[in-house]
């Protein structure tokens, strides 16, 4: 009971210091910005070390941060291998076929203007389906290995790369277009110089939803069969050995690919089009 | 090469087709997918139509089974290709042609309901080997977990723009929760709440509002902090108290925002539904699929794939609808 | 062919020594649009002559645009004939004739001003030698010398219009298309830019063609002014400046300045009460 107490104590503790943070002088200093939403997370973390011990939960049910850490630094090594599949084989294979298709797919039917106007709302419907449904056909075409992981995903990033490239390649104003025009430019000059930079804010907006859907894809299709390694397939099977504290390592090495995953695109396309109005405001 | 096309010239243009031959681009799309899946069918089905068809005495070449299997399937339909009639009507198709899983769909819905044992106009319940007994099961569970999930993540956003160290200390998380995989929790979720006795209904809402939760507060604090410092300001020489701002100006300017992140909340919510059915063989969409894949029903997978899909596009356009009778009524809308 | 008559009551801007760079006969444009046609130019017939500062002056709405989008062959004329040094427009387009300068500056965000300024010449495939030593000679030309690496969003309203000037003249079109360029700056700066203008023109010797809104502006720049008026979009008449070339600024207190600057507001005025 007492280290409930405590619980309550250093929830007040690192709330008091946040609020005190918050509205302080330096509130709007880097060092606060970052140092805020962190002690709010060690401040959850120690909540749910101190009560889980206080009123002894059961490991099967909630285990302590603390034996996840335990469980994670175990296990390095088979972790390794499952990011390895999943992450790597399965995701990132899948992604990165399934955006260049998508890509090369907008550029030719941009130049059709029926295929742009029947693509384009079937695309937009194919964006807003359940598309991970797919994946117990799709692991049964192309068995149980990675191929069929990145499968699953080549059909989740298409449809909504596609559409955010071929909306991209038309946000050109026709003040632009015009421009080009009076210099007689080819059609891939205009394509290389204006439509593909105008362009380039709703490619990264793309690629960045797709790298999260990318990793659901690639984990989800696991569920409906894969070899014996896998972060989807570590979550099922420890689940049933009731070993929480893999299953909880298994959802950190996801959490964290995701973030490293997506931090990498939003990095690409800070430096790719710092030029666009929404990224102006800080420099 | 070609020089860059004039837009407007682009549009009216012809295609070159008589205009009664010109269909509309995307029933023309619908139709050549259609094609290409009734063509794909053949090389996909190959080997299994060639096996019955040689069990009916047909001559198929290779004769042997087991040199089939190591060919290309375009192989094997360019020398058979008198051997294919059956490729779309075979029995456990790999990929089951599309008036295949039609009748698959009207069987497991409208025939299981009214000619089935256990359909509805004989025993008075939905059949549970029904796809619209799976499909209820399932929107019950996206319906509860968005709701649960939209309400709780409106009221998060009210208190991230109210409190400064509210938004400091949670907005960080909201986005980086963005970023993360989180249908990966779903199995968790299912197996731990039914080790402590909660199961049926609730895990599946509770995955359904965990996904639709964050996208809700992400677009609801973009939303309530939209208004522009000059109608901040106003207000403010009213001196309106929080409370009237917050009606009166932020709540109203927010609601095209609202409705743009219900619009993913609900589809997410459906995802995380129907992942929460698999672990747990009680029924729903997710389960059917499921079952299909360990029985190679691959109608039965395909059937529930677009009864699923109805679903996600029926949501969504009912939000869409909602959508705009509402900002029509505010007159944000024509 | 014309008459006698016609031919002599043919609207002239320029010395008739030399033969027209810019020649419209009869030129009509009906624009279709869902309410019905709507008759832009009607019966538009004007010779520019070769280096002449010809300005479009006329109510909103009066076709200026969409003579001058016609000339750059961006717009098709509906009936009669329009000749660019005796080519048709859009062949004169593909010979690269026309340097065009918008309402808006138009720079791209993500290229600097500099290469904003190569673009055209990137396009017309200039080496790489002499695209860095036309962009420093335009640069200087319009006093942005300096500013080459800065992307367009950090300079003011009034930079980034010469930019879009310099980006004009960077490459060797014979004809300067500007339509309202100055439009959307203040009355200063608006100054200082006509100045400079009227410099490069003298420096160049370019065929200019500049719709505008102002009756100073007009009377301050051009050697012809065209006065057109609305529905449908058609000449009402075509003044010839006898200001000197050399023009200061203070020339606009001058009385012959005064007196074209009433000739323009009667003809504006006439165009309105038919
Ligand atoms: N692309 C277009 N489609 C239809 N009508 C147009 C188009 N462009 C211009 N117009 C019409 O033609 C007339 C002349 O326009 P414009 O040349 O832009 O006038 P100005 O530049 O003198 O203000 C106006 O009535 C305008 O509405
Ligand atoms: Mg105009």
């Amino acid at each position: 009971m007492t280290l409930v107490i405590f619980a309550v104590l250093l929830w007040a503790v690192g709330f008091g210091v946040n609020v005190v943070l918050a509205n302080g002088p330096a509130r709007d200093t880097g060092a606060v910005r970052l140092a805020v939403p962190l002690i709010f997370g060690l401040t959850i973390l120690g909540m749910w070390e101190l009560i889980v011990r206080g009123m002894q939960v059961s490991t099967v049910i909630l285990p302590p941060p603390s034996l996840i850490a335990a469980s994670f630094a175990e296990n390095l090594g088979t972790l390794w291998g499952d990011f390895v599949q999943t992450i790597l084989k399965g995701a990132l294979s899948g992604y990165i076929f399934g955006c260049g298709a998508a890509f090369v797919t907008a550029l030719l039917v941009d130049r059709s203007d029926y295929l742009r106007r029947g693509l384009l709302p079937l695309g937009n419907f194919m964006a807003a389906l359940p598309i991970v449904g797919t994946a117990p056909i799709l692991v049964m075409w192309f068995g149980f290995g990675w191929q069929s992981k990145a499968a699953v995903v080549v059909l989740m990033v298409y449809f909504p790369m596609l559409v955010n490239t071929v909306a991209g390649l038309s946000e050109t104003t026709s003040m632009q277009r015009d421009l080009m025009r009076t210099y007689a430019a080819t059609w891939g000059q205009t394509l290389w110089t204006l439509r593909l930079p105008a362009a380039l804010p709703f490619v990264f907006n793309g690629l960045k939803i797709c790298s999260t859907l990318a990793l659901i894809g690639a984990i989800v299709a696991e569920f409906f069969g894969s070899p014996t390694l896998g972060l989807g397939f570590r979550i099922s099977t420890s689940i049933g050995q009731l070993d929480l504290g893999m299953v909880w390592s298994a959802i950190l090495v996801s959490a964290l690919s995701g973030t490293v995953f997506y931090g990498l695109v939003a990095l690409a396309e800070r430096r790719t089009t710092f030029w666009h109005a929404s990224h102006r405001g800080g420099r | 090469m070609a020089e860059a096309s004039d837009p407007k010239a682009g549009a009216t243009a012809g295609t070159g087709w008589p205009r009664w031959l010109r269909l509309p681009p995307v029933l023309g799309m619908v139709l050549a997918l259609l094609a290409i899946w009734y063509v794909a069918v053949v090389p996909m089905n190959v080997k299994e139509v060639l096996t019955a068809a040689e069990r009916a005495g047909v001559e198929v070449s290779p004769p042997s089974a087991v040199d089939r299997r190591d060919m290309g399937n375009w192989a094997l339909v360019l020398r058979n290709p008198h051997a294919l009639g059956d490729s779309w009507s075979s029995d456990r198709p790999k990929l089951p042609a599309p008036h295949q899983v039609l009748v698959e769909l009207y069987d497991s819905t409208i025939d299981e309901e009214l000619n089935g044992r256990r359909g509805i106009v004989r025993s008075g319940t939905l059949s549970n080997r029904s796809l619209v007994y799976h499909a209820l099961v399932t929107l019950n569970a996206t319906f509860l977990g968005f709701l649960i999930g939209a309400l709780l993540g409106v009221g998060l956003a009210v208190g991230i723009v109210h409190s400064r160290v509210m938004d400091m200390s949670v907005m960080p998380w909201a986005i980086v929760s963005q970023t993360i995989p989180i249908v990966a929790l779903a199995p968790m979720i299912i197996v731990v709440l039914y080790s402590i006795g909660v199961q049926g209904l609730i895990p599946k809402a509770v995955i359904s509002a965990y996904l639709s939760f964050f996208p809700v507060v992400v677009g609801m604090v973009k939303g309530l902090r939209s208004p522009d410092a000059m109608q901040m300001d106003l207000m403010r020489t009213y001196s309106a108290p929080t409370a009237s701002v917050l009606t009166k100006l932020r709540l109203p300017s927010s609601i095209p925002y609202l409705f743009a992140s219900l619009k993913i909340a609900i589809a997410a919510s459906l995802v995380g539904a129907i992942v929460g059915e698999l672990p747990v063989q009680k029924g729903g969409l997710g389960a059917r699929m499921l079952a299909g894949s360990y029985y190679g029903q691959t109608a039965q997978i395909w059937a529930a794939l677009l009864v699923a899909a109805a679903l996600a596009a029926l949501l969504v356009y009912a939000i869409a609808a909602l959508e705009r009778r509402t900002l029509r009524r505010m007159g944000m809308m024509p | 062919m014309l008459s006698d008559e016609e031919i002599k009551n043919w609207p002239e801007a320029g010395t008739a020594t030399t033969a027209p760079v810019i020649r419209a006969d009869h030129l009509d444009l009906t624009f279709q649009t869902n309410d019905g046609p709507v008759h832009a130019l009607k019966d538009v017939s004007l010779d520019i002559a070769k280096g002449s500062f010809v300005s479009f002056i006329g109510p909103s709405g009066c076709g200026k645009t969409t003579f001058l989008r016609c000339i750059a062959a961006l717009e098709h004329p509906t009936g009669g004939s329009l000749t660019v040094n005796g080519m048709t427009p859009d062949e004169a387009r593909r010979a690269r004739a026309y340097g065009y300068v918008f309402q808006a500056a138009g720079l791209y965000p993500w290229r600097t001003i500099g290469r904003n300024i190569a673009l055209p010449l990137e396009i017309m495939g200039y080496s790489r030698a002499e695209q860095a030593e036309r962009v420093a000679r335009v640069l200087e030309l319009v006093e942005l010398s300096g500013f080459e690496k800065k992307f367009p969003w950090q300079l003011s309203g009034g930079m980034q219009q010469r930019a879009s000037i310099a980006r004009a003249l960077a490459f060797d079109a014979d004809i300067l298309l500007m339509d309202e360029p100055f439009g959307a700056l203040d009355e200063i700066v608006r100054d200082r830019l006509n100045e400079e203008l009227l410099k490069l023109w003298d420096k160049t010797e370019k065929t200019i063609g500049f719709v505008t809104h102002s009756i100073p502006e007009a009377v301050y720049l051009s050697t012809h002014i065209v006065v057109m008026s609305p529905r449908p979009g058609r000449i009402t008449d075509v003044i010839e400046s006898p200001l000197p070339k050399e023009r200061p600024l203070d020339i606009r207190d001058t009385p012959e300045f005064i007196e074209i600057a009433h000739r323009v507001r009667e003809g504006l005025r006439a165009g309105y009460e038919e």
